[in-house]
């Protein structure tokens, strides 16, 4: 009972993350805005870490969350840099 | 789902509610990206992916982990810890840079922007 | 101790950083994290972070802790308001605007704790802030009472990061 809730709950959460995931892309593709292009990366990025937390959840695998931790780093530097550049035409000034 | 022992009932009640919303909420986030008119309307949106969507996943796989290895795992607090504070600072940078953009593509920088916002 | 440690929070908070990252609490990754933490806050002293010496830290912390309660709720309230924007029907009457908030607060770690607050809660967006003018703009989803957000933020977030920071 609790094995079915928890497996069913984790592929449900799954799929709206991929959802998720795919509604970012589309942003992504569409702009219109380079800013816009940006938040939808950010977005991407911070769905891609949410979707690893659950694979790991789900095969009841620790070691998913350093993946996690991983793109949620550079997920930030990437972002960063981008808008940076935008900003500005120059990463490092 | 292999490798898992049972963690209980209240466990997995706990853990399948907290990442259903986490991930609902995300999903509306990025909904709000598609859905939303303007830039500055869409920056709102994926907030609450990043806030409150991450932060209920996160509790989940504290809760989840701690009762299947039997000892409090705590370590996605760094992840929690770490979007929290590195959020704001790629927002404020991606909207000092449309504001930016705005006023030396003409507008002033404050409303809608005079170049293609469709949406 | 202040030459020898200069920032002991930033070196607390690396090393439990440490032993969190590494699931552990043993003698050898405490010495190790500890060690890091010292030549980091060390590396950290040479950016010129801003330091003051603040008095009276329970009272402070009581104060920390009743501000996080509150921006916890605020973060359930509009993460509600936002996806019933964003799910309901778009023709609704809804303006969003910027929103200009004279604010006295001048540490730069309050400002700072201020944009994580603002950028956390959907609905609300730190667009700009003028150190000269102290004229904070944010950038608000659903701007249909104006003096409501000044209250909000003035009252619930700038009185209480003084209290904590000045």
């Amino acid at each position: 009972m609790s094995m079915m809730l928890l497996s069913g709950s984790l592929l449900l959460a799954h799929a709206m993350l991929t959802l998720a995931m795919a509604c970012a892309a589309i942003r992504l593709l569409r702009g219109p805005r380079a800013e816009d292009r940006v938040l939808a990366l950010d977005t991407l990025y911070v769905s891609a870490m949410l979707v690893l937390l659950t694979i790991g959840m789900r095969g009841g695998n620790a070691h998913f969350f350093d993946a996690a931790l991983v793109i949620g780093t550079l997920g930030f530097v990437a972002t960063a840099a981008l808008a940076k550049f935008l900003l500005r035409g120059e990463v490092i000034e | 789902m292999t490798g898992v022992n049972d963690p209980g009932l209240a466990v997995a009640l706990i853990t399948a509610m907290l990442v259903v919303a986490g991930a609902a909420l995300t999903l509306v986030g990025a909904l709000g990206l598609l859905r939303l008119k303007t830039f500055y309307e869409r920056v709102h949106a994926p907030t609450m992916g990043s806030t409150l969507g991450s932060g209920c996943v996160l509790l989940a796989s504290i809760v989840l982990f701690s009762a299947l290895e039997s000892r409090p795992v705590l370590h996605e607090i760094a992840i929690g810890v770490f979007v929290t504070l590195t959020t704001p600072v790629t927002f404020m940078l991606l909207m000092r840079a449309a504001m930016q953009r705005d006023r030396i593509g003409g507008g002033d920088g404050r409303g809608e922007t005079p170049n293609g916002d469709d949406g | 101790m202040r030459r020898w440690l200069p920032f002991p929070w930033l070196w607390l908070s690396l090393t439990a950083l440490w032993l969190l990252l590494n699931q552990t609490m043993s003698v050898g990754h405490l010495l190790l994290g500890a060690l890091f933490a010292f030549v980091i806050c060390h590396g950290y002293r040479l950016l010129e972070a801003p330091r003051a010496t603040r008095r009276g830290p329970w009272r402070r912390a009581a104060v920390a802790v009743r501000l996080l309660a509150d921006v916890a709720i605020d973060i359930v309230r509009s993460n509600a308001a936002v996806a019933r924007i964003v799910l309901g029907p778009g023709a609704r009457a809804r303006t969003a605007g910027f929103l200009d908030i004279p604010i006295e607060l001048r540490d730069p770690l309050a400002l700072a704790t201020l944009a994580c607050i603002v950028t956390a809660t959907p609905g609300t967006s730190w667009a700009r802030y003028d150190a000269e003018g102290s004229i904070l703009t944010l950038h608000i989803l659903d701007l249909i009472d104006e003096a409501a957000w000044i209250r909000i933020v003035k009252d619930r977030y700038e009185a209480r990061l003084r209290k904590i920071f000045e």
